[in-house]
């Protein structure tokens, strides 16, 4: 099925290729690059939405930066929106006005923005979460983790500030939330401030410096980092899912020319597509309706793009402690759920292959994905992750839960305050006992085989249903797995009697390592497979002469 | 029951049907109807002959009060206990016609139960009753009057007039309301309604009387014109189409992510699902 071979290089490349290739020397470049083969999936796409969406940001960002004034000077508006003019505001919010209502196709562009850079972010996190719960982030490839973390981070400050760009109402509310994080942190938190806006909050120099870093520093660090994202995605060479001939060591799939050329061409596309008719029928952050911004006005619903909505969530369920040390004012409502949670958390994500390489002690290279059943804790983190986020994430919102839902706002603040800590716990192991039983009914499947719903009587009157046995393929692709074994702390002191090195942190670590697998059914040996099948009960259906071939599929890796 | 079901001549018809076993029933509710129409129309009405009109209505309004209020404000509008030792409605002393004609004419009153906010709901009185009632509460001691038509006609409003509503507007009301007026969540369970098709004499009366969890915005806080103005920029809003394309209910950033998700990201996901299963099945159907 692989498309590996090569053609030979004989045709001679039409003139001007030919031309080209004389002095850039492309053809030995692409005749390499362009059979590279990558497997098919369509998780292996995810990625690909994000990084459609940033050129599409980069496009139609441009387009916004021609009208665009990064300017706080004080103008009086006498645009074509009749309910605000007259009014005084900045240029910066009076340009976007202008961009709204008075540029040709500006608004449609405006929204393309907005609504792709919500698809990008979102994009990056499901791909991101199909990276973690397949465990490609394994050796070789924990950088390309951290790089994409490193992406997904920038993208949201990227989004943060590009909200705060307009200088309406609502993302001034924004701004002014972030200054007053800022000001929390003890000691260098009014010197940041005073540095960051140059002054007092709101000063006239914001929107210009937060310009130069949305349009000019952090899309060149993106940028720079997609480019070492996909050369390494590239180098690495494409994870894929086990299955029939699928090894560590080979990759099965088609080639980018012109399979993988055709449909990213055409995807990419489609993503296009999507997000244009988004812009073009759902209104997204109608500047015009909030007003310029007034330190003195707030708006119910002053919410942050649903990035920040679980930063939101967090300081609005946090109880307000505050306290005072010799003069100095502690505001632990925001230096927890603002500056020390969040930050812990993305942090343990960040480096999350770093601490399961540690735990687990596996060095190996890692090329075939995990099914998330097959690695039960790990799939009981992520999910206690996810619920970690979602908890926050609906605290961000609970106003508007409250009254959609008919339930008192304090109500939901309280349930999130218990939920955020049980709430992980519980889907951590209910996710993690799935799994398992997951497991255990793959190996079911492999021992016995599928249930065919037939239904014998014996002569001594006993019942029993018939079982087909799976094919080969599905054999394969439910053993295409490695064993997993706890990290061993060794002995506790070497031949001569002297005690190991660090013997706190090797138990430590066993213990986590015996916690990562504890319950992880393992898949069955060889042998016990071959067991099954020839004193299988019953069987006439069973054909063992397949059993043979089991030994070739399930090589122990160890 | 009677005449539609045959063509005999009236008295044929009744003298055929009076032995008919409800035939008694029938000549006890016509006997019972002619004596109350009789009642309806000449006692009460001598009783107020020589009143004025005025104070027909006040007394109107205290008889509709008695049935339709005092079992929670009291009897004279004094404020009621619920019996366990919790005020059921409060004083209406001094509450004023206007807060009358908001509570009863957005159907918030009668309220059907307590809670933590009594809600908006089809009006129960007619225009006529709910006078009648403010008249009466009015009576009691003086308090805001229901404002004259024209302290609330936008009709005549200009542009620059609108626009100052907005800035007030964002300035007073959208802290609560929020910048659309759509309405936002208050402390427990309680909430500042949506301000989208709601009578401009109520959002006047509203500002006027401060109700339920919502502050007092006298005339000297904003000025009648302030008001009128305000009314001015939320009925424009109302009549706004959004320029965008679909509002997304207008209520900012939450909804636009519920959105981005479930609209963008699943239909991309779908896409993409799409894609993959094409590639596979027909490269593979050809390749083995």
């Amino acid at each position: 099925m692989s498309d590996t071979k090569e053609k030979p290089a004989t045709a001679e490349f039409p003139p001007p290729v030919k031309w080209v290739d004389d002095r850039l020397g492309i053809g030995k470049l692409g005749r390499k690059n362009l059979r590279k083969v990558f497997p098919d999936h369509w998780s292996f796409m995810l990625g690909e939405i994000a990084l459609y969406s940033f050129i599409i940001l980069i496009l139609t960002g441009i387009f916004l930066t021609l009208w665009f004034k990064p300017s706080m000077a004080e103008v009086e508006y006498q645009g074509s929106y009749s309910l605000l003019k007259g009014l005084h505001m900045s240029e910066a919010y009076a340009s976007t006005l202008d961009i709204s209502f008075d540029i040709r196709g500006g608004l449609l562009m405006r929204q393309i923005h907005h609504w792709a850079a919500v698809l990008f972010i979102a994009a990056m996190m499901v791909h991101l979460l199909r990276i973690f719960f397949t465990g490609a982030f394994r050796k070789p490839r924990e950088l390309n983790w951290v790089i994409g973390f490193g992406m997904l981070f920038l993208g949201i400050i990227e989004g943060f500030i590009g909200y705060g760009l307009p200088d309406d109402l609502l993302s001034g509310t924004g701004l002014r939330i972030t200054q007053g994080m800022i000001q929390a942190s003890p000691v260098v938190g009014t010197y940041m401030s005073f540095f960051i806006f140059g002054g007092e909050f709101p000063g006239d120099d914001f929107v210009s410096r937060f310009f130069t870093v949305h349009v000019l520093l952090i899309p060149g660090l993106i940028l720079a980092l997609v480019t070492v994202h996909l050369f390494l995605v590239v180098y690495h060479k494409h994870t894929q899912y086990p299955g029939p001939g699928r090894t560590n060591n080979n990759v099965v799939g088609y080639p980018l020319m012109p399979v993988y050329m055709a449909k990213a061409g055409g995807f990419f596309f489609v993503v296009f597509g999507i997000t244009a008719l988004m812009g073009a029928l759902l209104q997204i952050n109608p500047v015009w309706l909030y007003g310029p911004y007034n330190p003195a006005e707030v708006t119910a619903g002053s919410q942050p793009d649903w990035y920040m909505g679980w930063l939101e969530g967090s300081v609005r369920i946090m109880p307000g402690f505050e306290s005072e040390f010799w003069g100095v004012t502690l505001s632990w409502n925001l230096l927890i759920p603002a500056l020390i949670i969040p930050p812990a958390f993305v942090t343990l994500v960040a480096l999350y292959p770093f601490i399961e390489g540690w735990i687990t002690g596996d060095k190996r290279e890692h090329h075939l994905l995990d099914r998330p059943r097959n690695v039960p804790t790990r799939t009981g983190i992520g999910a206690a992750f996810i619920t970690f986020y979602g908890l926050l994430w609906i605290g961000g919102g609970n106003d508007l839960i409250a009254t959609h839902f008919g339930v008192s706002l304090n109500s939901v603040t309280w349930f999130l305050r218990f939920a955020v800590f049980l709430g992980p716990v519980l889907a951590f192991w209910v996710t993690r006992r799935i799994a398992i039983s997951l497991q255990r009914a793959d190996n079911e499947r492999l021992l016995h085989g599928l249930e065919s719903g037939i239904i014998v009587r014996s002569p001594d009157g006993s019942y029993s249903e018939k079982h087909t046995p799976i094919s080969n393929y599905e054999a394969y692709e439910l053993t295409a797995r490695d064993r997993l074994v706890p990290y061993e702390v060794g002995p506790e002191t070497d031949d001569n009697g002297v005690r190991a090195p660090r013997r706190a942190l090797n138990k430590l670590r066993a213990r986590l390592s015996r916690f990562y697998y504890a319950d992880a059914v393992q898949k069955p040996t060889a042998a016990e497979i071959e067991e099954a099948h020839s004193h299988g009960h019953d069987d006439d259906l069973h054909e063992l002469t397949d059993s043979d071939n089991f030994h070739e599929i399930t090589p122990d890796r160890h | 029951m009677s005449e539609k079901r045959t063509s005999l001549s009236p008295a044929r018809f009744l003298s055929a049907r009076r032995r008919h076993r409800s035939a008694g029933l029938v000549v006890l509710l016509f006997g019972l109807l002619a004596v109350g129409s009789a009642y309806a129309a000449f006692a009460p009405g001598a009783a107020v002959a020589d009143n004025s009109a005025q104070s027909q209505q006040i007394e109107e309004g205290k008889k509709l009060f008695a049935v339709g209020c005092s079992s929670c404000h009291g009897l004279n509008a004094e404020g009621g206990g619920n019996g366990e030792g919790d005020l059921a409605g409060p004083s209406l002393i001094g509450v004023g016609a206007a807060a009358v004609d908001f509570q009863v004419g957005t159907g918030r009153m009668p309220a059907m139960q307590p809670g933590a906010q009594i809600p908006r709901k089809t009006v129960a009185y007619t225009p006529e009753e709910i006078e009648a009632l403010a008249a009466y509460v009015a009576s009691l001691a003086p308090g805001p009057a229901v404002p004259a038509t024209d302290s609330y006609d936008i009709s005549k409003a200009t542009d620059e007039q609108v626009t100052r509503g907005g800035e007030l507007f964002r300035t007073n009301c959208t802290a609560c309301h929020n910048f659309a007026g759509k309405g936002g969540a208050l402390p427990n369970g309680r909430y500042a309604p949506s301000l989208m098709n709601v009578d401009p004499k109520h959002i006047y009366e509203a500002m006027l009387t401060g109700p339920q969890q919502m502050p007092v915005f006298s005339d000297q806080v904003l000025q009648p014109e302030d008001k009128r103005d305000i009314i001015a920029y939320l009925n424009a809003l109302q009549e706004q189409k959004d320029p965008g394309g679909f509002g997304l209910g207008r209520l900012g950033p939450v909804s636009e992510g519920l959105w981005g998700w479930l609209v963008g990201i699943g239909l991309l996901v779908c896409v993409a699902v799409w894609i993959g299963a094409k590639g596979v099945k027909a490269k593979g159907a050809k390749a083995e």
